[in-house]
C-alpha cells in the first residue's frame, strides 16, 4: 500500500476526495444458499464517480477477505490512508471515475456496517454472532443485485474483484449474465485448492480455540479472541506476500545486534507480523473472519456439473479480463489460467495477462505500470462500447 | 497491415473460428472480426502487443507458446495462423503438429534464410544477414531456428502435409513475379497454407 501521511496535507489530485458511507436497508427477505432466510438486511456503500443519465456507466467493486466498501478515497481529513484500491480507482486511474460510476459495498457478514454478527438479531434480542448463517459467494452477489436495483442500475458496465472479489464477479457472470457487460477478475481462482483451504483451517483453527472466543459469543463476555485472530492474520498475511518480497523487505534483519536467546521479537518479520496481527485482531470481527474463509471454501461453481467448469459458464456472455501475478502463490497463475481455459473451452470473449511482479497475492492491490495499462485499457474499452466514453478518445498510459 | 497479413486476411474464410498464435497487436484478427465475421483467440507474449489487444477488444490470451497448445483440445477450431514465430520456437516441427492438431488447417509465415539478400550478407560477404525481416545480431536475435522456403516444404513432406497454398512476400509488398516463380531466392517473408491429409 502506497503510504500516505496526509496530515494537513491537500488532497491528491487523482483522489475521488472526501466520502461517506452510505446505507441501504432492505425489507425483503433474502433467501441464503444454506436454506435459513434473513428477514431483512442493510448494506453499507460508498460511491464515487457520477452515474449517467442512462445509468450505464456503473461498476460495481466487490471486495475480498478482510475488505470492506471503503475503496478509494477518504472519510475524512484525518484519515491517514485512502481506501484499499484507492490505487486503481480515481480519475485518470485504471477504473476512470471521470467516466465511471464505482460502487463499492461491505458485504453480509462483514463487519464495517453491513448485516453481519455484530448486528442485532430481531429474533433473539442479542447480537447476530455465531448465530448469523454461513453467507456463500452467491448469497452476496444476490444481495448485490439487490442494491443495484435500490440505485436503478440494470446492467453494471463492469463488475471488478481481486481474490475473494473475483469470485463474486464470476459468480455474477453465471446467475445474471444479462446484468453485467463486463467482467474483471483479478489474482482469483475458479476454486479453492487444498491447501488454501488448509490454510483457512490453521485460521479458523487459531480462533476457535482461544479461551477468549466463547463459541462465539466474546462480545457477550465483553471479551475478543485476540490472540487467535492475531495467529489467523499471521497465517494469512504470510500467504499474501511472496518468499521474495518477504525477503527483500526483512530478510534476516534483527531489532537489534545481537541474538537474545529468548522467544521475544528478535527477526524483523516476526515484529512485522506481530504487528499486523495486533493491529487486525482489533479491528476485525472473529465472526465475520471465520465465515469469510468458509464462503471462499465453499466457492466451486463447477461441482454442480460434475466439475465441469466450461459448463458451469456457460451461461456467461460478457468479455472477461482475467489478470495474475506471477509471484502469488496463494493463488497463482496456473488458478487463473485454469479459468481461462475453462472460458475458452466455452466460448466466451476472454483476454488474459500475467503481471510480473515480485509482491505475491498482494500485488492486486499495489499500483504496476503493466498492470494499470492491461487494466485501464479493458475498462476503456469497456466505456466506449457503453458508449459513456467517444470511441476515438485514446487516453495516454 | 504487414504484406504477410494481408495475403493471409484474404485466405481466411467467413465465420472461420481460428487461433492466432504470435498475434501481435491483434490488426490480423480485429480485421477479420470486423469484416469477416470470423471468433477467437490470439496468443502473444509481447506485453504491449496484449495491451494493444484488449484495446482493439481482440481476445488475447498471454501465453508462451515453447510450452505447446495442450490447453487446447484436438479439432477446436478451423484454423490455426501462426506469423513470424516459427523461426523463434525451440521446437517447430512440435509445434507444426500441435497446429494441426487443434484445427485441420493452419497458415505460417516466417522469414526465408535463402533469399538472395540473405544469401548476399553470407555468401559474399560472410556475415550472419541482418535484413528487414531479419533484423536482429546474431547474438541477441530470438530466432533460433532459421529455415528456408525449400526447408519448410521438405519438413511438410515429411509430416504428409498438403500444402494447398504458399506465396511470398517482399518487403512491404507481395512478391514480384520473379519471387513467385524462385520464391526460395526470391521471397523474402514465406507463407504457407497446409492442411493435414484426412
Amino acid at each position: 500500500m502506497p503510504e500516505s501521511h496526509r496530515l494537513n496535507d491537500p488532497l491528491p489530485a487523482d483522489s475521488v476526495g472526501i466520502i461517506t458511507p452510505q446505507v441501504a436497508h432492505f425489507d425483503t427477505p433474502l433467501a441464503l444458499a444454506c436454506g435459513k432466510v434473513l428477514p431483512d438486511f442493510d448494506l453499507v456503500y460508498e460511491t464515487y464517480g457520477s452515474l449517467n443519465a442512462e445509468r450505464s456507466n456503473a461498476v460495481l467493486i466487490c471486495h475480498a477477505l478482510s475488505g470492506h466498501h471503503h475503496a478509494a478515497g477518504y472519510h475524512n481529513d484525518e484519515e491517514r490512508k485512502p481506501g484499499w484500491w484507492d490505487a486503481h480507482i480515481g480519475p485518470g486511474k485504471s477504473i476512470d471515475t471521470n467516466h465511471f460510476f464505482v460502487v463499492s459495498l461491505n458485504n453480509l457478514g462483514g463487519c464495517h456496517g453491513s448485516t453481519g454478527p455484530l448486528s442485532h438479531n430481531s429474533d433473539t434480542g442479542r447480537l447476530w454472532g455465531p448465530d448469523f448463517p454461513l453467507v456463500t459467494v452467491s448469497d452476496w452477489v444476490n444481495s448485490q443485485a439487490r442494491l443495484a436495483d435500490r440505485l436503478g442500475i440494470e446492467r453494471w458496465a463492469a463488475a471488478v474483484g481481486g481474490s475473494l472479489g473475483g469470485m463474486q464477479v464470476l459468480q455474477w457472470s453465471m446467475a445474471f449474465p444479462e446484468r453485467i457487460a463486463n467482467a474483471v477478475v483479478i489474482a482469483a481462482t475458479p476454486r479453492l485448492s487444498a491447501q488454501n483451504i488448509a490454510f483457512n483451517e490453521v485460521a479458523r483453527q487459531a480462533i476457535r480455540s482461544d479461551p477468549d472466543f466463547h463459541a462465539g459469543w466474546y462480545s457477550e463476555h465483553q471479551t475478543l479472541p485476540k490472540r487467535g485472530l492475531k495467529l489467523a492474520r499471521m497465517v494469512g498475511h504470510i500467504t499474501y506476500l511472496s518468499e521474495d518480497a518477504m525477503g527483500s523487505k526483512f530478510g534476516r534483519d534483527l531489532r537489534t545486534n545481537d541474538l537474545n536467546f529468548g522467544f521475544d521479537v528478535e527477526f524483523q518479520v516476526e515484529s512485522y507480523l506481530r504487528y499486523q496481527g495486533d493491529t487486525f485482531s482489533t479491528t476485525f470481527d472473529a465472526n465475520t473472519y471465520l465465515l469469510m474463509t468458509k464462503a471462499l471454501d465453499y466457492f466451486d461453481p463447477a461441482a454442480r456439473y460434475a466439475g465441469n467448469l466450461p459448463e458451469a459458464l456457460a451461461p456467461a456472455q460478457c468479455p472477461f479480463l482475467v489478470v495474475s501475478f506471477t509471484s502469488d502463490w496463494r493463488f497463482p497463475p496456473s488458478r487463473s489460467r485454469e479459468l481461462v481455459d475453462a472460458l475458452i473451452q466455452a466460448g466466451k470473449p476472454v483476454s488474459y495477462a500475467n503481471i510480473d511482479s515480485p509482491y505475491g497475492h498482494d500485488a492486486f492491490l499495489l499500483p504496476d505500470d503493466r498492470y494499470h495499462a492491461v487494466f485501464s485499457a479493458f475498462m476503456q474499452r469497456a466505456a466506449k462500447e457503453a458508449g459513456i466514453m467517444p470511441a476515438n478518445d485514446e487516453v495516454t498510459q | 497491415m504487414r504484406a504477410d497479413l494481408e495475403i493471409i486476411y484474404d485466405w481466411v474464410p467467413e465465420n472461420a473460428h481460428v487461433l492466432d498464435l504470435a498475434c501481435g497487436d491483434g490488426a490480423l484478427l480485429e480485421a477479420l472480426a470486423r469484416d469477416k465475421d470470423v471468433s477467437g483467440y490470439g496468443l502473444e507474449i509481447d506485453p504491449d502487443g496484449i495491451t494493444r489487444c484488449i484495446s482493439r477488444g481482440v481476445s488475447v490470451i498471454e501465453h508462451n507458446l515453447d510450452d505447446g497448445l495442450s490447453s487446447f483440445s484436438a479439432n477446436s477450431y478451423d484454423l490455426v495462423i501462426m506469423t513470424q514465430a516459427l523461426q523463434a520456437l525451440r521446437r517447430p516441427d512440435k509445434m507444426l503438429d500441435e497446429m494441426l492438431r487443434v484445427a485441420e488447417e493452419g497458415i505460417i509465415t516466417f522469414p526465408n534464410f535463402a533469399y538472395w539478400r540473405h544469401r548476399v550478407h553470407l555468401g559474399l560477404r560472410g556475415y550472419m544477414p541482418v535484413s528487414k525481416s531479419l533484423p536482429h545480431a546474431w547474438y541477441d536475435t530470438p530466432n533460433i531456428h532459421l529455415s528456408t522456403f525449400n526447408d519448410f516444404e521438405h519438413l511438410c513432406r515429411d509430416k504428409g502435409l498438403m500444402i494447398v497454398d504458399r506465396a511470398v512476400g517482399v518487403g512491404d509488398h507481395r512478391g514480384h513475379w520473379t519471387s513467385r516463380l524462385w520464391p526460395n531466392l526470391f521471397g523474402e517473408i514465406a507463407i504457407f497454407r497446409v492442411r493435414r491429409r484426412s
